[in-house]
């Protein structure tokens, strides 16, 4: 177990040092910093002198190792926009997306996973239609569009949740929480479903052709021989055998929904690292950029290697094929 | 005289389709002693599986019992096999490799069983399951290995000891030693005997291979395209079968003593005929070579073993009243 967990890990090392080449190339892609920092008006002494102490006449290489080894202790750089520390800007922007992807990822796996078992149980009943057909309308809309019409529904008709922001938000430490006020989960409801509406019927479909597989295999025939009831045969020996699949498709997933956060915090104004990215791009804050990059690159990585740990504890014979060195 | 343990009568099966119904089943009937072995056989599609999964309350959708009694020691059971699947009655599938559920140790899926159906507690569950395990030749230690972990003919025993776990009366074998090699079948054939026996339970083995019915059955019962052809004691049908069909059958089952390398075995001319182009009359008398002009307008009645106008028309009463062996 532990040397799959090693190898693991040295792979996934070897794919931030890839993710990190790139958020490094960035810099050099849209040319030299110096101009923007001291402006036109610059004497050459004062430029030389910028580009001594930022280290830009050093080998390639050796930037790339000092850049690594700061990133490694979380030292970003600091904002051309703000002229805050970037490391600090993200710590005080990541707590409100991780919290919107968090809650949107929970309530898409468990509506994802339920609706999915329901349609499957229930196919071609008039419930399951309707559901199934609804679902397209997730798949096919774009979340821009879900959120926009959200907010005309529930913000603007009604008047029943706020259009935008995160509502009032408590300090634990260095979490920023929304999720400990009234007004914060309020706020929190029209970005989440819209950030997780898509998500949720992919894996409702999933779960339900995942099902539907699984029900036709002789395993299940047998269980109902065996005089199981239906409960214990959908749940107890139908659903685990869909998981496999799921938890890969679930475990992506949960990556773009932080990456595609940009757009729900872009419609709904929320304060997270999505529209810091936006804003950044707006100014060509490179910095902050690049951290990003890194940051949604380590988050993959990170899900990634929890699924392939998640495999091993659902299926015996995953287990037992890695085990041998396969 | 009290109830056979199984009594089926005139049961009829039906597949309606959108254009015509599809009888897939007609008019079987056959009784069954406690501790008796009875044999099921015919070709592909002539409905041994589905009486199996008729009794059991198994046909998949949208086939439906149309006509016809079933009764458990007097008790009909037609309407709600639900209460007697897997604990009075008990079945397994031909492919054992595909049986039980991958993703749970075989000891889990027996406890399972016996919790169900025995009301015991973890503690008895897991004795019992320990008890079964080294009656059907397992090391009871490997109750927690998962079923890849064990070859086609362990897992055949498996899945015997998770169908006599409930001690039901019943035992329906469809083809319980088709996927297995040729030198387990014996083994496994044997074993199932063997337990049934010691448990006084019955037993109805469904194959298409006339040499497992002669070594394990005691009566047999010949199928061709959805109706009871011939029933008989084992012994009796293989020595002087009456019908034609099984007369065919029997004759082009090879024999080590009589057949040298250069005989041809004799065969049915033709072929079974599929549900949706039935034969009037005997279903039979296209391939029969002792056809007579009202075989082919007349289904002949099912009397005395057997169910041919040979013997309604001459009136030979030969045969000891197979059909009725209480």
């Amino acid at each position: 177990m532990l040397v799959i967990l090693a190898r693991r890990l040295a792979q996934a090392g070897l794919v931030l040092l890839l993710v990190a080449l790139i958020s490094f190339a960035i810099f050099r892609f849209v040319g030299s910093p110096v101009e923007n920092i001291l402006g036109q008006e610059a004497t050459v002494a004062d430029r030389n002198e910028l580009i001594e102490r930022m280290g830009l006449d050093d080998p390639i290489p050796v930037q790339y190792a000092r850049f690594v080894w700061k990133a490694l202790n979380f030292d970003f750089g600091i904002s051309y926009r703000t002229a805050e520390p970037v490391a600090d800007l993200i710590a005080s922007r990541l707590p409100a997306t991780l919290e919107l992807a968090f809650i949107s990822a929970l309530m898409a796996l468990a509506a994802g996973i339920l609706l999915g078992i329901f349609t499957a149980i229930n196919r071609g009943g008039l419930l399951a239609g309707f559901v199934m057909t609804t679902s397209l309308i997730g798949v096919s809309l774009p979340t821009f569009l879900i959120g926009v019409l959200l907010i005309w529904l529930f913000s603007v008709e009604l008047g029943w949740l706020p259009s935008f922001g995160r509502g009032e938000t408590v300090k634990l430490g260095f979490w920023e929480t929304g999720l400990l006020t009234a007004s914060g989960l309020k706020s929190l409801i029209l970005p989440a479903v819209t950030l997780g509406l898509y998500q949720m019927t992919l894996i409702m479909r999933l779960v339900r052709s995942e099902m539907l597989e699984v029900l036709r295999q002789d395993f299940i025939k047998f269980a109902r021989a065996r005089g199981l009831p239906e409960r214990m045969v959908y749940f107890r020996h139908a659903l685990r055998n869909t998981l496999v699949p799921v938890t890969t498709v679930a475990g992506l997933q949960l990556g773009s929904i932080v990456a595609f956060a940009i757009i729900t915090e872009t419609v709904f104004q929320w304060p997270g690292v999505g529209l810091m990215f936006i804003n950044a791009v707006y100014f060509v804050d490179i910095p902050v950029m690049s951290a990003y990059l890194l940051l949604v690159g380590t988050l993959f990585v990170l899900i990634n290697l929890i699924v392939d740990l998640l495999y091993l504890a659902i299926d015996p014979r995953i287990r037992d094929r890695n085990l041998r060195g396969g | 005289m009290t109830a056979p343990l199984l009594d089926v009568r005139d049961l009829s099966v039906e597949f309606p389709l959108r254009r015509q119904r599809l009888q897939a089943l007609d008019g079987i009937s056959f009784s069954l002693e406690a501790g008796e072995v009875l044999g099921f056989v015919g070709e592909s599609g002539a409905g041994k599986s589905l009486t199996g999964a008729a009794i059991m309350g198994l046909l998949e959708p949208p086939g439906r019992i149309t006509a016809g009694t079933i009764a458990l020691q007097g008790r009909r059971i037609e309407d709600d096999a639900a209460s007697v699947r897997g604990g009075e009655i008990g079945m397994i599938f031909q492919d054992p490799l595909t049986s039980l559920n991958p993703l749970r140790t075989v000891g889990d899926q027996l406890v399972e069983t016996i919790q169900l159906h025995l009301g015991l507690s973890g503690e008895a569950a897991e004795a019992r399951a320990i008890e079964l395990l080294e009656e059907v030749g397992i090391d009871p230690e490997r109750r927690s290995a998962f079923p890849h972990e064990f070859s086609g003919g362990m897992r055949q025993r498996i899945v015997i000891a998770l169908a006599l776990a409930p001690e039901p009366k019943l035992i329906i074998a469809d083809e319980p030693t088709t996927a297995l090699d040729v030198s387990i079948q014996a083994q496994v054939l044997a074993l199932l005997r063997r337990l049934c026996k010691e448990r006084g339970a019955a037993v109805i083995l469904i194959t298409h291979d006339m040499g497992v019915i002669a070594e394990t059955t005691d009566r047999v019962a010949v199928l061709y395209a959805g109706r009871l052809v011939e029933e008989g004691p084992t012994a009796d049908v293989i020595a002087a079968p009456r019908h034609p069909y099984t007369a065919g059958l029997m004759a082009s089952t090879p024999n080590l003593d009589a057949v040298s390398v250069d005989t041809v075995l004799p065969q049915i001319p033709g072929s079974m005929p599929g549900l949706t182009a039935l034969p009037s009359g005997c279903r039979f008398h296209p391939r029969c070579g002792d056809a007579m002009a009202e075989c082919a307008r007349i289904a002949p009645e099912f009397a005395d073993g057997v169910a041919c106008h040979k013997y309604s028309a001459v009136g030979s009463m030969k045969g000891k009243g197979a059909s009725n062996g209480g």
